[in-house]
């Protein structure tokens, strides 16, 4: 099992998924006409690393925008790791928003109320 | 009338409504990416706050990929006649801004489409939030990735009442207009 390094486009984000580190980074724009076709390799990634996992793994999510098909994708993200923290491993999120964004601080939120994980929200100054 | 003066008939009408953006054809990804590009290039220029160009650009992919994905085909034009195409217009006026969009669906499922917006429309912010929320962890995704979540999220965004409207015609189609307005603050 690699590492994920996906350089982002206008339509879908940065990707780095590091296995040693624990630490998983989505950034950027997530906003493709068909997002299955993007998350369904991140979702298998952590479907293998959840047979070996770090220590401590931490999210990093600092989306600029997302689109409701990318929003049930990143759902299914979260699910996936809420699995991991069930067999005892420790999962964090970061979710960062930027200041004045209501609407990305509101989405995880949402987040937060409907998965089983440590959800931090984290403000980051406008760009 | 000349030809001539119908251009200019079309071309003042969308003057006079303040139209920024005006598109008839077909929805293509590309198309749809120049779209955003055009009109996040345009509420740049306006001076327009990060909040009103975050809200605006949500809405309009919402609506672009929803005309990309749910447009259907009606019976007739499946012998041979080209797939019906699709209008965006996005205008400007005193409140903020107007995305609206017109498409063919099927009379079958334009019934189960008004149902779901007169559903969303009598529906206070709070409970449109839950929507979202419960649509949202039922685990289910449409074969598109979409699970139905584009026109709550789109209502949401936009904190005002959906604007909609039906025609339908003798050859099992419908045509669905939307107008989605964006308030500035």
């Amino acid at each position: 099992m690699e590492n994920i390094k996906i350089e982002g486009t206008t339509k879908t984000p940065n990707v780095e998924f590091n296995k040693e580190t624990g630490e998983l980074i989505i950034q950027g724009r997530s906003i493709p006409e068909n997002s299955i076709d993007f998350y369904k390799p991140l979702i298998d990634w952590i479907d293998a690393y959840a047979l070996q996992p770090a220590g401590a793994t931490t999210v990093h999510m600092r989306l600029e925008y997302f689109n409701t098909s990318s929003s049930k994708c990143i759902f299914d993200v979260f699910k996936k790791l809420e699995s991991i923290k069930k067999s005892g491993k420790d999962i964090a999120v970061n979710w960062h928003y930027e200041e004045d964004d209501e609407d990305m601080l509101e989405a995880g939120e949402d987040y937060d109320a409907i998965i089983d994980l440590e959800f931090k929200m984290v403000m980051v100054p406008e760009r | 009338m000349t030809q001539i003066q119908e251009v200019f008939d079309l071309y003042d009408s969308m003057e006079r409504k303040n139209i920024m953006l005006s598109f008839k054809g077909d929805m293509s990804t590309d198309l749809l990416t120049s779209i955003l590009q055009l009109i996040e290039n345009k509420l740049d220029r306006f001076g327009e706050s990060p909040k009103i160009k975050r809200r605006m650009f949500n809405i309009l992919v919402e609506c672009l990929q929803n005309l990309y994905h749910h447009i259907d085909q009606p019976p007739l034009a499946a012998d041979g006649k080209p797939r019906p195409s699709v209008i965006v217009m996005i205008a400007k006026n005193i409140t903020g801004y107007s995305i609206i969009t017109g498409n063919y669906v099927l009379n079958d499922n334009a019934e189960a489409l008004k149902n779901r917006l007169e559903e969303i429309n009598g529906m206070t912010a709070d409970e449109v939030k839950k929507l979202y929320k419960s649509v949202l962890a039922d685990g289910k995704m449409s074969d598109k990735g979409g699970g139905g979540l584009g026109m709550i999220d789109i209502a949401r965004k936009s904190g005002e009442k959906l604007d909609f409207g039906f025609i339908p015609f003798e050859d099992g189609s419908t045509f669905f207009s939307l107008n989605v307005k964006v308030k500035q603050d």
